[in-house]
Formats: C-alpha cells, sequence, structure tokens
C-alpha cells in the first residue's frame, strides 16, 4: 500500500458513496425516478476492479454508477443521466441502468440479469482474435449466477480459453432472495471451478480486490483463457429505492457495517502511519466539491427535446435507407 | 444458381473483402452448414472465423453482439426460426436497444439469418413462422429472402449495415434453382413487384411467392389479371410501393404462410386501412396459415398452409361474395 493507491482508492470510493448518497436525496425529492440501485456498501469491487482492470473492456449489470465513476465517467454526465436530461451520457435515454461510453470501452449499463455475459463472451473471442491482450472484465451478482446464461458463457469462455473475467460480486440476495434458497452453492466459485481458475477475496477490502485482480489479470494477460474471481460484499441499501428490506437483519447489516471498505481503509492507513486524518478531509473537501457540481450541472442541465424519443433507433445510414 | 449459393456467394465475398465479418452457429464450419449455406467458407476463411458454437442459441446471438461491440462484423446463424427464441434475450433486450439506450453510442453491426416456415414433415417445432414476433420490435430491420437475387443482395447490404438485422430465410427454397443478377446501388427495403397486373393486388412474401405464382396461372384463365407484390422487408415496410398498386388495382388479397391471428398480414392490413381505405372497393382478403400448430402428417401439414388450390378458390370466393 502506497499513498498514491490510497489516494486513488479512497478518493474514489468515497466519490461513488457520496455521489450515491446525494442521488438517494434527490430520488426523494423527485428529481430522479425509475429504478435506482444503490452501491453503497460495495464500493470496494467497484473500485478495486477498475483499478486494477485499468484496460480492456468492461461489461456490466445495472448497479454500476460507482462502477462508472470508477471507469473514468465523469460523475456530472452519470448525475445527468439519473436526471434524465439532454446532457446525460445516454442522452436520458438510459437511466440509471443503462449508462455506457465506448471511449472508456464501458459497455452498459444492462438491466437483464446475466444477460451481459453472452456479449462479454463474444467481445472476449473478438479481442481474441484482434490480438488484443488485455481482454475482457464481466462483473455480475449472484442472482446471474444462476441464470442459463451463466453457464452458457462459463462453458464456452472456457471452451475457447477467451480472454475474460468473471467477477461474481456475492452480495448474498438476488433483490430478497437469499443465495442459500436457491443455489446448492453460497460459495459461487463453486459453480466455475472445473472450468477454469478461481480465486476469492474479499469484496469490503479495496486493497484485497485490487491485489486479486492484478494476480488473476495474468493468466488472462498470458492467453492461458479465462478466469473466475468471487468477492464477498454487502449492499447497505434496498435492492432499490422500493425495497422495504423485510428478508433481512439488523444483525447482519451491523456484521458488515463494521467491515465497511472506506472507514477500514482509512483506518488502516492512519494506523500504519502512512497519513493523517487531515489527508483524509481535504479529500473529502474535494468529493463535496466534485459531487455538487455534478448536481448542479444536472439540476440546470435541460430536459431533451421531444424529437430526441425518435433519435438512435438507427444509424443516419439505415435511416436514409428507409425513408 | 441454387438460392443457398446466392447467400454463400453474399458471405463468402463479405468475407473475402473485409476481415472483421464472422459466421458463427451450429454446424456452420466443419459440418459444413445445416442447410449447406456456409458450405467450404471454413476451408477458405479457417475456424476463427467460421465458428462452430454449441447448441446454445442465447449465446450464439449473445456472442454475436459482443463481437459487434468489439468491431467484428458477425452472422449469427439460427438452425431454424423455432430455435431463435432461446434468442429472443438477446435479438430483443440487447441488440435492437442498445444503441438507443446509449444514446446513440453503441453500434451493433449484426446479421442474425435464419430458416423458418413449412418445410416437409418436420412438425410443430421445426415449422414455425414467426416474422411478425420480430417485425413489432423498434430497433431491429426485418428482411425476407424468397428469391436468390435478393438474397444475395439483401445479405450483402445487411452485412455492411451498421444496425442489427433479422435475415429470413425458407427452408423449402435452398436447394432451388433461381435466376441471379447482382444489383447496384441495392435497397433492401423496397418490396418488388414480381408480376403488373391491373384487377388486383396481391402482397405476399418467402417461399409463399411460389405459391402465389402458381395460383395466378389459374386466375388469369378465369381472366383475372392480378399483380403480384413480395413484400421483401417486413420491418419497415414498404407501403408506398402496396398504395401505389392498390391505388390502381382497388383490392388487395394477402397471402402468408404464418399463423393469422397477429400474423404479418394483420399488420399489413391495418397500414392499408391507414393510407388506402378510400382507394379499396371490397375488404383486404387475408390467406394465411390456420391457428393450429403444424402437424406432422403431410396430409395435415398442408391443410394448415396456403396452397396454389386454396389461393385460387378463396380469391374466386372473395370475388363473388363482395361482387367485384
Amino acid at each position: 500500500m502506497n499513498r498514491a493507491r490510497i489516494e486513488k482508492f479512497y478518493y474514489l470510493m468515497k466519490l461513488g458513496r457520496e455521489f450515491e448518497l446525494k442521488a438517494k436525496e434527490h430520488y426523494m425529492l423527485g428529481d430522479i425516478a425509475g429504478f435506482l440501485h444503490l452501491d453503497i456498501g460495495q464500493e470496494a469491487v467497484s473500485v478495486g476492479t477498475m483499478q486494477a482492470f485499468d484496460k480492456g473492456d468492461v461489461f456490466t449489470h445495472y448497479r454500476e454508477h460507482v462502477l462508472a465513476i470508477a471507469r473514468g465517467m465523469e460523475p456530472k454526465k452519470i448525475m445527468a443521466e439519473l436526471f434524465g436530461k439532454k446532457t446525460g451520457i445516454s442522452k436520458g435515454k438510459g437511466g440509471s441502468m443503462h449508462l455506457f461510453e465506448p471511449r472508456l470501452n464501458f459497455y452498459g449499463g444492462d438491466a437483464i440479469v446475466a444477460g451481459h455475459l453472452p456479449m462479454a463472451v463474444g467481445c472476449a473471442y473478438a479481442r481474441k482474435l484482434q490480438n488484443e491482450k488485455a481482454g475482457v472484465f464481466a462483473i455480475f451478482g449472484d442472482g446471474a449466477s444462476n441464470a442459463g446464461a451463466f453457464f452458457e458463457s462459463i462453458n464456452i469462455a472456457s471452451a475457447w480459453k477467451l480472454p475474460l473475467m468473471f467477477f461474481a460480486e456475492n452480495n448474498y440476495y438476488a433483490i430478497g432472495t437469499h443465495i442459500s434458497w436457491v443455489s446448492p452453492f453460497v460459495d459461487l466459485k463453486e459453480k466455475a471451478r472445473n472450468y477454469m481458475p478461481t480465486f476469492t477475496c474479499d469484496g469490503m477490502d479495496v486493497c484485497d480486490v485490487y491485489n486479486t485482480v492484478i494476480k488473476a489479470k495474468e493468466i488472462i494477460e498470458n492467453g492461458l483463457g479465462p478466469v473466475f474471481i468471487e468477492a464477498k460484499t454487502y449492499r447497505y441499501e434496498g435492492h432499490s429505492m422500493s425495497d422495504a428490506g423485510k428478508y433481512r437483519s439488523e444483525e447482519e447489516m451491523e456484521i458488515f457495517k463494521r467491515k465497511d471498505p472506506i472507514e477500514n481503509l482509512k483506518k488502516k492507513a492512519i494506523k500504519l502511519g502512512l497519513v493523517d486524518e487531515e489527508y483524509f478531509n481535504a479529500l473529502d473537501a474535494k468529493v463535496e466539491q466534485v459531487i455538487n457540481e455534478a448536481v448542479e450541472f444536472a439540476a440546470n442541465s435541460p430536459e431533451p427535446e421531444i424529437e430526441e424519443a425518435f433519435e438512435d433507433v438507427f444509424c443516419k445510414e439505415c435511416e436514409n435507407a428507409i425513408s | 444458381m441454387l438460392y443457398r449459393e446466392a447467400l454463400n456467394k453474399a458471405i463468402d465475398e463479405c468475407m473475402e473483402n473485409d476481415e472483421s465479418v464472422v459466421i458463427l452457429g451450429e454446424d456452420v464450419g466443419r459440418y459444413g452448414g445445416s442447410y449447406r449455406v456456409t458450405e467450404g467458407l471454413i476451408s477458405k476463411y479457417g475456424e476463427k472465423r467460421v465458428i462452430d458454437t454449441p447448441i446454445a442459441e442465447l449465446s450464439i446471438v449473445g456472442n454475436a453482439i459482443g463481437m459487434a461491440i468489439a468491431g467484428l462484423r458477425p452472422i449469427a446463424e439460427i438452425m431454424t426460426v423455432n430455435f431463435s427464441l432461446l434468442a429472443m434475450d438477446q435479438i430483443i433486450n440487447h441488440a435492437s436497444k442498445l444503441r438507443y439506450m446509449s444514446g446513440g453510442k453503441m453500434t451493433i453491426p449484426l446479421v442474425v439469418r435464419m430458416p423458418g416456415g413449412v418445410s416437409r414433415q418436420l412438425a410443430a417445432q421445426h415449422s414455425e413462422s414467426y416474422e411478425t414476433l420480430y417485425a413489432s420490435i423498434p430497433g431491429l430491420i426485418v428482411l425476407t429472402a424468397s428469391n436468390a437475387t435478393y438474397a444475395y443482395n439483401a445479405l450483402k447490404w445487411a452485412i455492411k449495415s451498421n444496425d442489427p438485422v433479422i435475415f429470413l430465410e425458407h427452408e423449402l427454397l435452398y436447394p432451388m434453382e433461381m435466376d441471379f443478377k447482382e444489383v447496384k446501388d441495392f435497397n433492401p427495403f423496397r418490396a418488388e413487384i414480381v408480376k403488373e397486373g391491373k384487377d388486383l393486388t396481391i402482397l405476399t412474401y418467402l417461399k409463399m411467392r411460389y405459391d402465389v405464382i402458381e395460383a395466378e396461372k389459374e386466375l388469369k384463365k378465369a381472366g383475372i389479371d392480378a399483380e403480384i407484390i413480395d413484400l421483401n422487408s417486413l420491418r419497415p415496410l414498404d407501403i408506398d410501393t402496396i398504395a401505389k398498386s392498390i391505388k390502381k388495382t382497388k383490392k388487395c388479397v394477402i397471402v402468408e404462410e404464418d399463423h393469422k391471428t397477429g400474423g404479418m398480414g394483420a399488420e399489413v392490413v391495418s397500414q392499408i386501412m391507414e393510407n388506402c381505405f378510400y382507394d379499396l372497393d371490397a375488404p383486404v382478403l387475408r390467406i394465411a396459415g390456420e391457428d393450429v400448430p403444424i402437424p406432422y402428417n403431410r396430409k395435415l401439414e398442408l391443410s394448415t398452409i396456403p396452397t396454389p388450390d386454396k389461393i385460387v378458390s378463396k380469391i374466386l370466393d372473395w370475388k363473388a361474395k363482395n361482387g367485384i
């Protein structure tokens, strides 16, 4: 652990958390609608993976605000998207669940559980063909690990030795269904271990997530086929904003909150004498400024024109051929 | 040229000219293609570009979308339309929506080819025509290839296009010998006037084109000069060509192989009502597949779809009934 890395990890996790707390606030105020899935509690996974897997392509599920921020997407463009504004990353047509930025090789924002995994497999196939060593990263939850698309994907990726990192973000609950009620394995790596090398890491510890991805990435970069990483983590908030949380206990929540990724990184760094409290206070101030600017940008941006609803169905060449 | 050879020629030329073109599906490589459309391609382009997949349709299309995202131009072959239902999520929830929900940032140059329709006694799970399922989805282009010329030119267009195309073929057409010509600046969205006529417009597509051509010979004997139009593109529909023909003939018949309820003709009639109502002398006649799954027995099978005889008799009955 060094100072530069601590700064990056802490800053991005804190940015992610404050972004989402602000999003929650504006959801309550009615500025944000639809489904809003918060990543609060799981920031170590989003930040640790993206810091380690810093090249290549990224396919993700719909709980992706912090992952997008950690990949380099501007918070203000994400906030504007949540507000449904013209300046949003997807022009206000995708919303919280559909953040795309091909320039960052960041391909969604997929809201069909496990639906992005076959696409990640295909992308990995193409990268192998194109001799791109960095490969593809696909993150999914415990819920996705029960879907047919998941099993098809580990099978094909393994059969064709594709450069693909399957990252299972196991927060135990598929909406309100505990993994043990619907799967023979609580440890998701059990599902993949006959297909590819598997790794586990502590999803509440950003350094462990980062180090594990770095280690596993070598296998991909050396052309040895796919890898599977499982991180156990926990979301403090409901599945989405409409979740009453009846399926889990306060005690369980407390166990994980004691392992909070942001607070623990801070404590660990101070204890090791690498930095002091003041150092973090300065980072917090920077985060606050970025978030305030993001909200201001989103609030002051214009709504899309009605015509926008009819754009981007097809590309211009197809539109011309049709008309 | 055989119909399947025209398809093969289109794929071959695209693969030759552009190394980002790949084809994937069940048995497209070493086996040579279930209907021999991909015959010979693997020896020319190798197994990396002619990809034998597992029997996992969701992955065939999902993988193809991922390849498209990465800059390839994939052609996904689904063995038969019925199996494409397993890939519906990828086709509809992903391929058709990625450009839109990313605000135009994502581009999915994808072709999904699949044959459908009643072949020879393949029974209910291998004989369907599900074109309306796809033709009702914004973000998809749905083309039907009834002949070698359209198959070749439209498939080449589809492979080069930057949006997802559902490319429908018919199992009975593959071994048919047909006229073939290469067309410059081909537009796949135009319907084809197969035969001009002044008394009656018959709209059809895919294999029914040939049943209609057969039926027309009998209609001619009965003194009816029918105009035959092959729709070619189901989404978008070339309503201008349809409307122009109806303006001339004042009468319209639709012949389709899919099930009548919610079938393609239902949408065509709806657009005719919106565009041509005052030009019509009689209600539009739909001659379609029956609303039952397709049975195995040949006699029963034929009883569920239009045939030349049925087309003739239904048109004559309809004319008599409406006094036209």
